[in-house]
């Protein structure tokens, strides 16, 4: 087996996606420890979208994101510090703290925010690459979203408006197969989400969401088209999140069987035995990999546990420019 | 001064809007090039800027917020027309959730330089969805502004000040105004917002009243005037901010208050003011607070019914003797 990327490439996203990992297994850790207040959803299992469609960005192009979020976050460039200091919410993070793990930005490197109404980001997006159009700029918006959100009505509005308007933006839609706890079988007639596609008259492309080089090829496709002036496409990624919706949810609907198999498919588990098996990377190094991403995911924590809260005054501030 | 159309002067700041920033741009249902707006606010605009600029959408409203929303925070100053006042409840979550909230939630990183455009209130026999007065629920959003531009003027500077304003607007405009004239000056003005307007002086009562509410007062007043009662007339142009400043200055002088608003009395937009004055300047009041507004009803169809329920010169005159 050949691998058609660099090994910069691919050691880089094999590392981003480590670090998205030890990053949201210690968000779970800090909670347990009360030190996250309110809740958290955590994007463990889902790696390979965010860094397999992001690693084809620039850092002027724009992502706008989910409640589930941390990934994207991390994956377009965000810093960890100021990530965690938001979920914790602390003065240091992104958001003064007044956002939280459901609201992150970071406007410098073109992360627009995540929004947690479920497909509130779907218009925003396009108004990203309306922006991007009448600017006359070649940069192009990707909008992050889950399987539930393609039930909303603004799902249907923002894809036709980009479709129309040929826009580019990439909707990449995050398929965990359960809308909290409904099954996607339950609330959809169709199988794959990529195939609503057709109604808008725009590509649609459904890839396994759990091989980054898949995710990753699918998106360049869709990037190099946007980036041309061509228009958006839909790509669905099939993926699953290995913890239940938010922090406080056992996931009991999720069959065994069906969870043991997805973690089988473990998005960074499958990328490291190819690197291993096509001699990209060694073991040796995988470790150090590993090692680092905990110690800057440590680093982080420390930033963030011993900043400063806001003064509570501050919560009068930032309402209007 | 010459006299233009409460419409030709929203146009002039457009198009002055327009001229002058190049990052200014249109966006709503059937504003462009076929007809040029509902009320033909912006007829005439594509001619000279064009589809990209003036730029017809779908039937979407929440779309077009949402789009509206994701242009400002990248670099657009998006103004969106809203074709009636109603159907932004369509998109209550991108005007009332995003647009107003991304600033704050994401700690001042970015502005949301966006004007919302749409026309409130009933008089034209067109039923309930199609002649509501919501002002009161964009004032109830923290983060958004609120214009109510009553005359010619007024529209035509506090469009220009919403248009260069790095936030959220929801401007309100009414749909028996459209066609009304007033003096506009050719020359360049603005007019800033949080600044009440005393469109008459007086001695008795204070009326404050909005929109189109702003002209039945004023000819009540002049009624009153011939039966020996004077009334001041203040028109707060923004809802938010409110010039409480000019309402209590008044209400010191007269010691009585009428508020006159189309909207549903209950918590509208004259249950705001009368809380302020009450709250802040009860001790100069002679009389209780009297309000003038819409009787909770939706906005019936029949000529007859719609009438009963929308204020008009009588109930404010009506209202006004009773604090006397």
């Amino acid at each position: 087996m050949t691998l058609s990327l660099d090994k910069e490439k691919l050691v880089e996203m094999y590392r981003k996606m480590v670090e998205i990992r030890n990053f949201e297994e210690k968000v779970f850790e800090l909670y347990g420890r009360n030190l996250v207040p309110g809740t958290i959803h955590l994007y463990a299992g889902e790696e390979a979208v965010a860094v397999g469609v992001c690693s084809n960005l620039r850092k002027d192009d724009y992502i706008t994101s989910t409640h589930r979020g941390h990934g994207h976050c991390i994956a377009k460039g965000a810093q960890l510090k100021k990530v965690m200091a938001e979920i914790l919410g602390k003065k240091t993070g992104y958001c003064k703290g007044k956002g939280g793990s459901m609201h992150i930005a970071d406007f410098s490197v073109g992360m627009l925010g995540a929004t947690a109404v479920v497909g509130a980001g779907i218009p925003i997006a396009v108004g990203a690459g309306l922006s991007v159009k009448l600017r006359r700029t070649d940069q192009v918006v990707v909008c992050f979203f889950g399987d539930g959100a393609s039930n909303q009505g603004t799902f249907h509005e923002g894809i036709n408006m980009a479709s129309i308007w040929k826009l580019p933006v990439i909707f990449v839609c995050e398929n965990n197969l359960y809308a909290m706890g409904t099954r996607q079988s339950r609330v959809m007639a169709v199988e794959n989400i990529a195939d609503r596609a057709i109604a808008y008259g725009i590509p649609g492309a459904a890839t396994d969401g759990n091989d980054v080089l898949a995710v990753y090829e699918t998106a360049r496709k869709a990037v190099e088209r946007a980036r041309k002036g061509e228009g958006p496409t839909l790509i669905e990624c099939k993926t699953y999140r290995h913890k239940g919706h938010s922090r406080i949810d056992p996931a009991r609907y999720r069959p065994k069987e069906e969870v043991e198999e997805w973690l089988r498919r473990d998005p960074i588990k499958r990328l490291k035995g190819r690197l291993l098996r096509t001699n990209v990377l060694t073991e040796a190094e995988t470790e150090l990999f590993e090692k680092e991403a905990l110690a800057s995911v440590e680093e982080a924590v420390k930033f963030a546990v011993e900043s400063p809260y806001p003064t509570p005054e501050e919560a009068l501030e930032d309402v209007y420019a | 001064m010459r006299e233009v159309t409460y419409r030709e002067a929203l146009r002039e700041a457009l198009r002055e809007e327009m001229r002058r920033d190049k990052t200014v741009f249109l966006l709503g249902e059937d504003i462009g090039r076929d007809w040029g707006g509902a009320f033909k606010v912006t007829e005439g605009l594509v001619e000279e800027f064009g589809d990209e600029r003036v730029r017809d959408t779908p039937i979407s409203e929440s779309a077009i917020i949402g789009t509206a929303v994701g242009a400002a925070i990248t670099g657009m100053r998006p103004v969106a027309e809203i074709m009636f006042g109603d159907l932004t409840t369509l998109a209550m979550d991108q005007i009332a959730n995003q647009a107003a909230k991304l600033r704050y939630m994401f700690g001042g990183q970015t502005s949301v330089p966006l004007v919302i455009r749409t026309p409130f209130g009933a008089g034209v026999n067109i039923a309930s969805h199609h002649s509501q007065s919501l002002e009161a629920w964009f004032m109830h959003v923290p983060g958004l502004h609120v214009a109510v531009p009553s005359t010619p003027y007024d529209a035509k500077g506090l469009l220009k000040t919403a248009i260069r304003s790095d936030n959220p607007v929801f401007f309100c405009e009414h749909k028996l105004l459209y066609s009304m004239e007033g003096e506009v000056p050719e020359e360049e003005y603005t007019i800033p917002f949080g600044v009440a307007d005393v469109k008459k002086e007086g001695e008795d009562v204070t009326v404050v009243a909005t929109l189109y509410m702003v002209h039945k007062t004023l000819k009540a007043a002049g009624e009153l005037e011939a039966e020996g009662i004077s009334t001041e007339v203040v028109d707060p142009r923004t809802l938010t901010p409110l010039d409480k400043q000019t309402i209590i200055k008044s209400v010191k002088k007269t010691g009585r208050i009428v508020i006159v608003s189309e909207d549903c009395k209950t918590a509208g937009v004259s249950a705001e003011i009368a809380a302020v004055v009450a709250e802040e300047a009860i001790d100069y009041l002679d009389a209780p607070i009297k309000r003038v507004a819409e009787p909770d009803t939706p906005i019936p169809f029949s000529p007859p019914l719609e009438q009963h329920v929308i204020p008009d010169e009588i109930a404010i005159i009506k209202a006004v003797k009773e604090v006397i």
